[in-house]
C-alpha cells in the first residue's frame, strides 16, 4: 500500500468517530438528500481494455495492432454506431443501449501519466486528483461530492463490499458493509463491546457503525443471542458466504439500499489485468458488469429512471495487443454509463485514432478527455451540482469546459 | 525502551501461549531463526512436484477423453476427483500454517514468512495452480528468508509459480528466434514491471517505462517447462545486449547470467534498500514509521549488501521496535492464529479437523475479514493500515469469530479471565478485566477476550 492510501485512511478513520459516535440512527429518522435521484460508481480494478470493450472496429489501423485478439462481427460484438462495436461480453446490454440507458466515454482517462502502476493509478482515480496529488492522497471524490451537499446522513453514502472503497471515504460519514456479514450479538455482549471499545475511536466507530446497520438490515437478528443457536447459524452464514456470485450479492445490495435511503453507492468489480490470453481472461470481467448493470436496472424498477451508473478503471492498456495475445498497461480507454438518467445511446469522446502518430508515447490510446469531466458531467445531471464546486471543492484544477454534456 | 518479551511474542511472533514461552531476548529470536526449521518438519505442505503430477495426470486424461469420447463421462468424474484431492490440499496447507504458528517457539520465523509471501505475492489462475500457492512459499520463500535478499528475490522470481501469475512463460523476445518465425509472438511486460515496482525499487524508485520495457527483453527467455520446471531459453531470448537503469546487460550470448547478474544489482539498489526497510517497519512496527528508524534498517541492509539477518538484527534493535506503540492491527490469519494459539487447542484436535470445519471455521471468516487465503485482489498482497481491516463489515466478521469459533473448536473452554491473562499478560487493560467479569456466559467472555482492542492490535 501506498503512503498516501495509508494516510488517507487514518484521516478517515480518525475523522468517522466523531460521527459514529452518535446516537443510533433508526431506519425512520433518516433524512433524505433534496435530490432523488441515485448514482452509483464501480470501479474496475486491474486497468480495462476500453479498446476491446467498445471496439473501434471502424478504425483501420486496429487490425495490424490487434493481430490476434478479434473485434466487431468477427468476434461477435454487436454494432454501436457504424464505428465502435461492444464486445459480446456485454451484448446482454444492448437492450439499454436501444433504449437509450446506456453509453460509453472512449479515450478517457484520468491525469495519471508514464509508471502505468494499478495501485497509484487507483489511488488517483479514486482521489480525483491531477498528478501532482500522487502523495498527497487525501480522501475520494465521491466524499467530498457529498461534503458539498446539504441534507444527507450516514446511510446517503454507501461503500459495498469486503474491501475499502476511497473513493467514498473522507470527512463526510458514510456506510460501508457487505452483504455477506451479519452480525448476531446478545444484548449483553453488545453492551459490553461498545465499552471495550471506547477508547479506541477507529474500533469505536466501526463497531458503532457495525451495530447501527446490522440493525437496520436485519432487525430480526438483534439481540437474541443464545449461544448453540449462534454457532449453526455462524456456520450457516459462513457456507453462504463462499458461494459464488459474490457479485451478484453486492449489486441486489445495492439496489435494496437505493430503493432506500442511499443517494451514492459505491462497489468494485475486479479482474481486467488481461495480460494474456485476453480473449478468455476479459469474459470473468464482462460477465460480472453484465450481470451488475442488469440486476441494478431489474431491481430498481422505477428508480433505474432515475439513477446514473459510472464504471471507471485506473487506466486502458496498451494499443498494440503484446507477444502473448493479451494487453499490458497502457493510458487512455473506455467508461460505461447507465441507468434512466443517462441521454445514452451514443460514445461520447473526440477519436483519437489509432495510427502510429495517433498513440501516447507510441504504444497507449491517446486520452482526448479526463475521466473526472465524465464524472462532473454525470453529477452535474443527477444532481445538479454547481460547475464552481465541481471544478473547486471536488475534483481541485479540473476545468470542464471540455463540452461533455450529459442531460436527464 | 529495551527488549520485552510479551511484545517479542505478539508484535514479531504469533502471540502469547499459556505453553510456549516468550522469547527471552533479540539474540535468542535470531538464533532461532538461524536454527533448524522444526515446524516445517512437524507440519509438512505438499511440494510443487506433486501438484505437477496432478496437472500432468489430469492433461493426459483430457487427452484421452479427446481421443476416446466414448469414455467422456467417467474421465471427467476422475478429473473433478482429482480437482477436489488437489482444493483438499490448498486447505491442508492453510491448516499446516496455522499449526506451525500455533505451536512454535520460533514465532519471527512464522511471520517472516508470510510476510515475503505476501512481498512476493502470487496467485493461481485455476484451480490445479491455486493450489501451488503454498509449495511455491515452501520452496521458494521459507527457506530463503535468512540469507542474502538477492538469493530469496531470484528463488521467488524465477519459480513456475510466479513465471506463470505474471505472465512471464510466454514472453519472447521481439528479434528472438522464436518471434522471427512467428511474428505473432512477443513480449509481456508483466513481471519485469513488478519485480522494479513491487519487489524491488518500489513505485517511487528510480525507473522509467523505457526500464520496464527493456528489463522484459532481458526477461525473455525465463520460462517454465512441463517436465523440467524452470528453463531459461536462448531461443524466446530477445539477442542483447539491453540497458536497464543505466547499465547494459547481455550480448551476442542469450544466457541466463545476465538475468542474475541483473538482479544481483538490482537486490543492492539504494532505493530497494529504502523499499524494503520502509516495508518491514510497517508490517511489523507502525502504519506510519519514523523516517529514522527506516533509515536505520536500510542503512544496514545498504551496509551488508542485503543481507536478511543483518536487517532483521537493525529492526529488532532499533529502540523504536519495542517502544511504538500497539497501533496496528493484526492481520486476519494473525488474529486467528494467535487467538487459537492463547486457546491452547491440542495439536491432535486441530489437525484432526476436516477440510469442511477448515472451510467454515476459518477459511470463510478470513474472507469476511477481509482476507480471502491466498487469493488478494492484486500482485501488491494485502494491505497494512489498521483502518483497511478494521471496517464495519470487517470487526462484524472478527466478533463474529470470537463469538463463536473458540466453542465449537474447543468446547472445553478457559475462564475468560484467565485467558486474558495469558493471551495479553501486561496489555490487559482493567476495561477488558471488568468485562470478562460482567459477562455471565463463557463463550461470551471468551469472545470479549479476542474481540478486544488489545488482543486485536500488536
Amino acid at each position: 500500500m501506498s503512503i498516501s492510501r495509508r494516510k488517507l485512511l487514518q484521516r478517515a478513520g480518525i475523522l468517522g468517530c466523531s460521527a459514529a459516535a452518535s446516537p443510533l440512527l433508526t431506519p425512520m429518522s433518516f433524512a433524505a438528500l433534496p435530490s432523488d435521484n441515485r448514482l452509483v460508481v464501480i470501479i474496475l480494478r486491474g486497468g480495462m481494455d476500453g479498446l476491446d470493450v467498445v471496439q473501434p472496429y471502424g478504425d483501420a489501423a486496429l487490425k495490424d495492432l490487434r493481430p490476434t485478439l478479434k473485434f466487431g462481427e468477427a468476434a461477435g460484438a454487436a454494432d454501436l454506431d457504424g464505428f465502435f462495436s461492444l464486445h459480446k461480453g456485454l451484448s446482454g446490454l444492448m437492450p439499454l443501449w436501444a433504449k437509450g440507458e446506456l453509453a460509453f466515454a472512449h479515450a478517457a482517462s484520468t491525469p495519471y501519466r508514464d509508471k502505468r502502476s494499478h495501485f497509484d493509478g487507483q489511488d488517483l482515480l479514486e482521489a480525483g486528483l491531477g498528478m501532482d496529488g500522487l502523495g498527497r492522497v487525501r480522501d475520494g471524490w465521491l466524499n467530498r461530492m457529498l461534503a458539498v451537499m446539504p441534507g444527507g446522513d450516514p446511510h446517503t453514502g454507501f461503500a459495498i463490499g469486503r474491501e475499502e472503497m476511497l473513493v467514498l471515504t473522507g470527512g463526510v460519514p458514510v456506510s460501508n458493509w457487505s452483504p455477506d456479514t451479519h452480525l448476531n450479538l446478545s444484548e449483553q455482549s453488545r453492551r459490553l463491546l461498545q465499552r471495550l471499545y471506547h477508547d479506541d475511536p477507529l474500533f469505536n466507530a466501526s463497531v458503532s457503525e457495525a451495530i447501527e446497520l446490522a440493525e437496520v438490515l436485519e432487525p430480526e437478528m438483534v439481540g437474541d443471542g443464545a449461544s448453540g443457536d449462534d454457532a449453526a447459524m455462524m456456520q450457516q452464514q459462513m457456507m453462504a458466504s463462499l458461494r459464488g456470485g459474490a457479485h451478484k450479492r453486492v449489486a441486489e445490495f445495492a439496489a435494496n439500499r437505493l430503493i432506500e435511503d442511499t443517494r451514492v453507492a459505491a462497489f468494485s468489480i475486479n479482474g481486467w489485468d488481461t495480460h494474456n490470453n485476453q480473449g478468455r481472461a476479459l469474459k470473468g470481467g464482462l460477465s460480472r458488469l453484465q450481470d451488475t448493470i442488469l440486476i441494478l436496472q431489474q431491481q430498481l424498477g422505477d428508480i433505474w429512471g432515475k439513477t446514473a451508473v459510472l464504471a471507471m478503471t485506473e487506466f486502458g492498456r496498451t494499443a498494440r495487443e503484446n507477444g502473448t495475445r493479451g494487453t499490458d498497461h497502457g493510458t487512455g480507454g473506455a467508461m460505461l454509463l447507465a441507468g434512466g438518467a443517462i441521454a445514452g445511446g451514443k460514445v461520447f469522446g473526440a477519436w483519437p485514432g489509432l495510427a502510429e502518430a495517433d498513440l501516447y508515447q507510441g504504444r497507449d490510446l491517446r486520452p482526448v478527455m479526463d475521466v473526472r469531466d465524465v464524472s462532473a458531467a454525470v453529477m452535474q445531471a443527477v444532481f445538479g451540482l454547481d460547475q464552481t464546486l465541481l471544478e473547486g471543492a471536488i475534483f481541485p484544477g479540473l476545468d470542464m469546459n471540455g463540452g461533455l454534456k450529459f442531460t436527464l | 525502551m529495551t527488549f520485552n518479551p510479551e511484545t517479542a511474542a505478539i508484535r514479531f511472533g504469533t502471540g502469547l501461549s499459556p505453553v510456549h514461552a516468550p522469547p527471552a531476548s533479540v539474540d535468542e529470536m535470531l538464533s532461532q531463526l538461524a536454527g533448524p526449521d522444526k515446524m516445517a518438519e512437524r507440519f509438512t505442505i505438499s511440494t510443487f512436484a506433486q501438484i505437477e503430477g496432478v496437472m500432468e495426470t489430469v492433461r493426459v486424461l483430457n487427452k484421452t477423453r479427446r481421443n476416446d469420447p466414448s469414455k467422456g463421462a467417467e474421465i471427467k468424474q476422475q478429473i473433478s476427483r482429482l480437482r477436489k484431492r488437489a482444493r483438499l490440499q490448498q486447505i491442508k496447507g492453510l491448516q499446516a500454517n496455522m499449526a506451525r504458528g500455533m505451536y512454535t517457539e520460533d514465532g519471527f520465523r512464522e511471520r517472516l514468512v508470510r510476510f515475503w509471501a505476501d512481498h512476493f505475492t502470487v496467485k493461481g489462475k485455476n484451480s490445479l495452480w491455486r493450489t501451488a500457492v503454498a509449495p511455491f512459499v515452501e520452496e521458494a520463500i521459507r527457506p530463503n528468508i535468512t540469507g542474502s535478499f538477492a538469493e530469496i528475490l531470484k528463488a521467488a522470481t524465477f519459480h513456475p509459480m510466479m513465471l506463470m501469475f505474471l505472465d512471464q512463460v510466454n514472453s519472447v523476445g521481439p528479434n528472438s528466434v522464436v518471434a522471427v518465425r512467428n511474428p505473432k509472438r512477443g513480449i509481456n511486460e508483466n513481471l519485469a514491471r513488478e519485480v522494479l515496482e513491487l519487489h524491488t525499487l518500489g513505485v517511487d524508485g528510480a525507473y522509467s517505462q523505457t526500464d520496464v520495457y527493456e528489463l522484459a527483453k532481458l526477461f525473455s527467455g525465463l520460462t517454465y517447462r512441463r517436465k523440467g520446471g524452470f528453463t531459461y531459453v536462448p531461443r524466446m531470448a530477445e539477442p542483447g545486449p539491453e540497458t536497464v537503469l543505466g547499465k547494459s546487460y547481455g550480448g551476442y550470448i542469450q544466457d541466463l547470467f545476465h538475468v542474475t547478474d541483473f538482479l544481483d544489482d538490482l537486490a543492492v539498489h539504494p532505493d530497494t534498500a529504502r523499499h524494503l526497510a520502509r516495508k518491514l517497519v510497517v508490517h511489523f512496527v507502525s502504519d506510519d514509521p519514523d523516517e529514522a528508524y527506516v533509515a536505520h534498517v536500510a542503512s544496514a541492509y545498504r551496509v551488508s549488501g542485503g543481507d536478511l539477518m543483518a536487517t532483521y538484527r537493525a529492526m529488532l534493535t532499533h529502540d523504536a521496535a519495542w517502544a511504538m506503540p500497539s497501533t496496528k492491527v493484526k492481520q486476519p490469519i494473525d488474529f486467528v492464529i494467535s487467538s487459537l494459539r492463547a486457546l491452547d487447542l491440542k495439536d491432535q484436535r486441530f489437525t484432526d479437523l476436516n477440510w469442511k470445519k477448515i472451510r467454515t471455521l476459518v477459511v470463510a471468516p478470513m474472507g469476511l475479514m477481509g482476507q480471502m487465503w491466498e487469493n488478494p485482489t492484486g500482485p501488491d498482497g494485502w494491505a497494512e493500515a489498521a483502518e483497511h481491516w478494521i471496517t464495519p463489515q470487517g470487526l462484524a466478521a472478527r466478533i463474529g469469530w470470537a463469538m463463536t469459533v473458540p466453542l465449537l473448536l474447543r468446547p472445553k473452554l478457559p475462564e475468560p479471565v484467565r485467558l486474558a491473562q495469558t493471551a495479553l499478560g501486561g496489555r490487559l487493560s482493567p476495561a477488558l478485566l471488568r468485562a470478562c467479569g460482567e459477562s455471565d456466559d463463557k463463550t461470551d467472555g471468551v469472545g470479549l477476550v479476542f474481540a478486544s482492542p488489545e488482543f486485536q492490535r500488536n
